[in-house]
């Protein structure tokens, strides 16, 4: 079950590959070039990119698995998206909530503040479902992505609405509990609040078993889809900060295994290689004014 | 068997197709499902729904849970106007846009003022903490701000000229805290004015037919959640009113 038109193989791509941890990625070109319909001298697409973060990592997987030509725009989450929020009473509380990469809506939009971002010539576009959409449908990218049979497209979507509210509910938290908060404030793990975390991923997780993936071998059935790229992202984050959520799941670590092989196995562990080396950003140099900014939100999530 | 929906229209969702369907004369048979009645959580319906949620959808033997992939299915199944769902691309991106961003903000916080208000004192028997409140309140109007700020701005609406589904969804949302007893719109011209004009995209008899309920929310008692639900609820909500 190969998903997209020719896989951009990992290793290979032009300068932006992100590296891990230390630092930032010189933003370049990724892809073949301009073709397609960015063409000539003007300015093509550009998505700005985290990949610490989830919904970053299904739209970088997502454009590379489908060859389609993006200019990597590397927004590092812990200096250029937090201080250069304003510290607006209350935004911050948003940040615990979805995890990092919640963003900024239409029109004017401070790209380089919140991730996942787009920009298409003149149009921005914010949130990775939409991204994910717009992108599908601009590069017509194979059908299985988001199929025209009503009810499998219709399947996809259900599963993308419910994914905000349980998936993503829980698992971001698992990163934050073990590794942010610590670092961020220097208290100790948490693991009545990490206990409450996994209990919730793990009655969302039954429900995504039993509703959503059954015994098909993806989410709409015998293709990959979406909806199985945005689950599978989310999932990794608890996997990096060693929450390892497929260890007695053997359903779900087959299914894992044919998202890889659908996208690709080099360029899904490319893509996941900052989160699997999680611990390297004990090492990062923590900007004093920026554990300042995040220390009481972070307090707040602990209670 | 024609279509079904099984809806409570105590729900937001459930309102948005409602709405929707009458709104575009899209037959269904309405299946109610009594939220305070804890009929989501019978044997019964765990069979039309596993995940026990209204809103659902029953077209033959196709189930369909979530609003929004509901209300996408019914745009396409039924061919509704273009300016439910826009086929331009970036007009239909920002319908999208909005739709997923919602979950976690309006949804989520407007939702978590009705709970902490309405239902939390109700079930708990307890008075609301005051600052419990405020901080609710305090959440949902930063979420407001940002709607206004970055998706409403100065169109009529969200993605531009005509009504689409974001503006519905969004809509029945903020009469959530409405029914709890917080008018968001009276010192928000701006965003009054926007109501006013979704409610006459869809008709405004069916606007306030469908919300009918909600606003009388202030005058729910315990009496009336069934009890086997009472527990249940308590424990849910005492759990989501302390979640960010």
């Amino acid at each position: 079950m190969r998903g997209g038109s020719g896989r951009a193989g990992g290793g290979r791509a032009a300068a932006a590959s992100p590296r891990a941890g230390s630092g930032r990625a010189e933003p370049g070109r990724v892809g073949p070039g301009r073709a397609g319909p960015g063409g000539g001298s003007r300015m093509g697409l550009e998505l700005y990119l985290d990949l610490l973060s989830q919904p970053c990592r299904s739209i970088y997987i997502f454009a590379r698995s489908n060859n389609i030509p993006f200019e990597f725009k590397h927004v590092e989450l812990f200096k250029d998206s937090v201080l250069g929020k304003k510290p607006a009473a209350g935004s911050g509380a948003e940040q615990p909530r979805a995890g990092p990469s919640n963003s900024e809506g239409a029109g004017k939009v401070s790209l380089l503040k919140k991730v996942p971002a787009l920009k298409d010539g003149d149009f921005t576009l914010a949130e990775c479902t939409a991204i994910l959409l717009y992108l599908s449908r601009k590069y017509n990218t194979p059908d299985h992505w988001y199929p025209s049979d009503i009810q499998k497209r219709a399947q996809v979507d259900e599963y993308l609405s419910w994914h905000h509210a349980n998936i993503r509910a829980n698992a971001p938290k698992t990163m934050w509990i073990k590794v942010l908060i610590p670092l961020f404030t220097g208290q100790p793990l948490p693991s009545e609040k990490l206990q409450e975390v996994m209990e919730g991923l793990s009655t969302s997780l039954k429900q995504f078993e039993e509703r959503f993936l059954q015994d098909k071998a993806f989410i709409i059935g015998s293709e990959i889809s979406l909806a199985d790229l945005v689950a599978i992202v989310e999932l990794m984050q608890p996997v990096g900060v060693g929450c390892d959520i497929f260890e007695d799941r053997p359903r779900l670590m087959e299914w894992r295994r044919r998202v890889e092989d659908a996208v690709g196995k080099e360029l899904f562990f490319q893509a996941h290689e900052m989160i699997l080396n999680i611990k390297e950003l004990s090492n990062i140099q923590i900007d004093p004014q920026l554990k300042e900014h995040l220390a009481p939100m972070l307090m707040k999530m602990l209670k | 068997m024609g279509l079904e929906l099984y809806l409570d229209l105590l729900s937001q969702p459930c309102r948005a197709l409602y709405i929707f369907a009458r709104s575009n004369n899209i037959p269904f048979e309405f299946k109610h499902v009594e939220l305070m009645k804890g009929q989501h959580r019978t044997e019964e319906f765990r069979k039309v729904n596993i995940l026990m949620k209204v809103p659902t959808l029953r077209d033959g033997s196709f189930t369909l849970a979530e609003s929004i992939a509901i209300l996408l299915y019914l745009a396409r199944k039924f061919k509704t106007p273009d300016h439910w769902y826009p086929s331009d691309l970036q007009k239909r991106a920002r319908v999208d846009e909005y739709l997923s961003w919602q979950h976690v903000n309006i949804r989520g916080k407007g939702s978590k003022l009705f709970l902490t208000k309405v239902l939390l004192p109700l079930l708990t028997g307890q008075p609301l903490p005051p600052e419990k409140l405020e901080g609710v309140t305090e959440e949902l109007n930063v979420v407001l701000k940002q709607f206004e700020e970055k998706f409403l701005q100065d169109k009529p609406f969200i993605a531009g000229s005509e009504i689409s589904l974001a503006d519905l969804v969004a809509l029945v949302e903020l009469m959530q805290p409405v029914g709890a007893g917080y008018d968001l719109f009276e010192e928000r011209p701006k965003l009054a004015e926007w109501r006013r004009r979704v409610e006459e995209a869809v008709g405004k008899q069916l606007f306030q037919e469908a919300h009918e309920g909600i606003l009388n929310a202030k005058n729910l008692t315990a009496d009336k959640i069934a009890p086997e639900l009472l527990e249940h609820l308590k424990h849910q909500l005492l759990k989501q009113a302390s979640q960010n």
